[in-house]
């Protein structure tokens, strides 16, 4: 007998020690983090950056595979007692010895748990993981002069990027409201005196937003250069007008963290029928929300519309794409992104 | 709908009124939960496991009769936490808000012949939603005894005191019997319902899980201890049944606690939803420790009320739901478990015999309402 069918022997008759519960249940007591665990983390630390942001460094699973620089992770965090996902760029470079990731979290206001990590988050805390995604990322050949177009947090997934690979020709144009708004403004200054990067940072509560025509004037190369850009719909918006503008669209990256959400009308009677709930929903409430709400356990990530951690079957009915109006009606084998999709009319949802 | 109602004083704005007022508590706890609530959870399911492997480690050695005396009481506590203030909570969605897919009424399973699936459905959506209508709640007896005098009466009843006290023995599988409907479903072509030996499929490899691991595997894993450590879970297994059965039997058969006719029920309002649970259930008075065997049961009366809050919480809700009993001028029915487990046998034995008068006040009745 091979030695992976002998384990999952030996697993089978662990299984009927402990049955109704899984050896891992008994295993999660003394060991969270170990090999074939869920994909866990234990917060090691959390340094302030600036008021409102702070870093978070995680020691993760043993089943954690790695990121590339650039890539996010989703994160469940128990705030208050109720288990929440996000999403984070990783800040952190790939080769960090001491095998931590950090995630650095901007407070939002009103967000549970940007406001949980960054003030009320304790060094110990067990959070659940899931691996590194995303592919807003750096290509295997070096571009020869690189533009970092960032603003507020936008700046998270660009640091780690600059963090983790030197580039003979950097440039970045960072937009924050003030200057002690900036994160990680003295590791910036740090490298601009390094001569390893090119910085210009745009106050806009003194210098107003930026216009994109004004890039121009602050890097007059732009066009010539591979771009990742990152920040707020709005500049984003204009960033994709101007590159293709220009016909240059295809050395332009832009990493959107949270949807532009359209005001949806209708909703109706939603049925989770796989738990029996029915409940009654507006058009504009996220069905993750409303299937929460009513106490069915929804998969869930970033509920912003990007990871796809929380796509279900939809039996039934039509829902509404709450960032585009789109419609989407149920058909066999149709999966809707409940974190932003509202009911359009009665629909079904196999929960 | 026994002779006398004791909630005839109430108008339907008083009652209505009652209901608004036990909103309010609800609302209350639901606005506070947090993570004090989820921590406790968490705190009693790392308990019971850890007191679980301890017995079940201690009772490889069984051979050695204190070894044996300490595992078995280990066992049976940990069973008991596991059925009482873990499971039976856990399935009533009690959890659910924190929104751990390791502690949700959909994920659960508990140590239990009983698959959680099919016992939600039994106890959840039909014991709580008809409390104590006879016709609509089987718990109400277990469809094999009367408690009420205005139960029909059958021959049948005569046996029923060993009928219970054998199912207080071997109480899980009762209830897996009695999640199945199995009396009803024995008839020959109910029992070839596709979707009845789907759910007789399940309680039967749930079963053979269950027994394989206390009555064959862990008596193996003893060696030389394996007939010690089989008496062992044996034991473990009749405790906590029994523990649960008297439990069970003090939440709705006590005297004093009313039943209600299917009419009764009929566009009954919230308000109205609210005094049945009131008057249908019973609670056990007593300790932190007894409330917390009880699997917070001991207080049936707030469970039944509001039965997916946070057990942990019952007790500060039970302060208030009392002041509100006293308003209304209702009796709450409670007292300590011997008190309770006396007074619901009692009434097995004498419902045992037919009595000639249904819907007449017995005298002895009269006499338990003043008393108590």
């Amino acid at each position: 007998m091979t030695s992976t069918a002998l384990r999952s022997r030996a697993w089978k008759l662990l299984e009927m020690v402990t049955t109704p519960l899984l050896p891992s249940d008994y295993l999660d007591l003394v060991s969270p983090l170990r090999a074939g665990a869920d994909l866990r983390g234990r917060i090691e630390a959390v340094h302030p950056e600036t008021g409102d942001a702070a870093t978070i460094v995680i020691r993760p699973g043993r089943g954690w595979r790695g990121h590339t620089a650039g890539q996010y992770m989703r994160i469940g965090v128990d705030v208050n007692g109720v288990r929440l996902w996000r999403a984070y760029s990783i800040t952190s470079p790939t080769n960090r010895q001491d095998g931590r990731v950090t995630i650095t979290v901007k407070a939002i206001p009103d967000g549970k748990v940007s406001n949980h990590l960054v003030r009320r988050a304790k060094p110990g805390t067990l959070i659940q993981l899931d691996q590194p995604t995303g592919d807003f990322v750096l290509p295997q050949a070096k571009p020869a002069k690189v533009l970092y177009l960032t603003a507020g947090s936008g700046i998270t997934p660009v640091m780690g990027m600059l963090r983790d690979i030197e580039f003979d020709d950097v440039v970045m144009v960072h937009c924050a409201p003030q200057p002690q708004d900036v994160i990680f403004r003295n590791e910036l200054h740090d490298l601009v005196a390094d001569k390893k990067l090119r910085l210009t940072e745009v106050h806009t509560d003194t210098d107003g937003m930026l216009d994109i025509a004004r890039l121009d004037g602050l890097v007059p190369d732009w066009a010539e250069r591979e771009t990742w850009a990152c920040g707020p719909a709005g500049l984003l918006d204009a960033a994709e007008e101007h590159w293709t503008e220009f016909g240059v669209q295809e050395r332009l990256h832009t990493e959107r963290f949270r949807p532009s959400i359209v005001v949806a009308g209708d909703g109706g009677e939603v049925t989770f029928s796989a738990t029996g709930k029915t409940v009654d929903a507006d058009g504009a409430t996220p069905l993750l929300d409303v299937g929460e709400e009513a106490g069915v356990l929804m998969p869930s990530g970033c509920r912003m519309g990007i990871c796809f951690g929380c796509v279900t079957p939809l039996k039934s009915g039509a829902v509404r794409d709450l960032r585009t109006g789109e419609i989407t009606e149920a058909e066999p084998g149709v999966l809707i992104q409940t974190c932003v999709s509202a009911a359009a009319g009665p629909c079904d949802i196999e929960r | 709908m026994t002779a006398i109602d004791p909630t005839a004083h109430l108008t339907a704005e008083q009652i209505e009124q009652l209901g608004r007022e036990l909103d309010a508590i609800r609302d209350e706890v639901i606005a506070d939960r947090g993570e004090k609530d989820a921590a406790y959870i968490r705190k009693v399911i790392s308990a019971q496991r850890k007191l679980e492997l301890v017995s079940r480690g201690v009772l490889l050695f069984s051979i050695f009769p204190p070894a044996w005396l300490l595992g078995t009481a280990g066992l049976s506590v940990a069973k008991i936490m596991d059925n009482m203030e873990i499971g039976h909570n856990i399935l009533h969605g009690q959890w659910d808000w924190m929104r751990d897919p390791k502690i949700h009424s959909t994920t659960w399973e508990w140590d239990h012949v009983s698959p959680s699936e099919q016992w939600k459905h039994s106890h959840n959506e039909l014991h709580h939603t008809y409390t104590n209508v006879i016709g609509k709640d089987n718990d109400l007896g277990y469809g094999i005894m009367r408690v009420d005098e205005d139960q029909r009466w059958h021959p049948f009843h005569l046996g029923q005191p060993l009928w219970n006290f054998l199912n207080a023995c071997f109480f899980e599988y009762g209830i897996a019997a009695y999640d199945l409907e199995l009396g009803k479903n024995l008839h020959k072509r109910r029992r070839k319902n596709p979707e009845f030996r789907a759910r007789a499929k399940a309680v039967g490899r749930k079963i053979r899980k269950q027994v394989l691991k206390d009555y064959v595997i862990h008596p193996l894993l003893s060696g030389p201890s394996f007939l010690p450590t089989l008496a062992a879970t044996f034991t473990a297994n009749l405790v906590r049944n029994i523990w649960t059965h008297s439990v069970i039997m003090c939440g709705h058969f006590p005297e004093g606690v009313q039943v209600f006719e299917r009419r009764s029920i009929r566009g009954e309002t919230r308000g109205q939803w609210y005094l049945r649970q009131m008057m249908g259930s019973a609670n056990i008075s007593g300790s932190k420790a007894m409330h917390f065997m009880t699997g917070n049961l001991s207080h049936q009366i707030e469970h039944h009320l509001f039965p997916d809050l946070p057990s942990n919480r019952y007790a500060e809700v039970a302060v208030k739901v009392r002041a509100l009993f006293e308003k209304y001028e209702l009796e709450y029915v409670t007292g300590p478990l011997p008190k309770q487990v006396f007074s619901a046998w009692r009434k097995v034995f004498r419902l045992s015999l037919p009595n000639n008068k249904p819907k007449v006040k017995t005298p002895d009745r009269e006499q338990e309402l003043v008393a108590a």
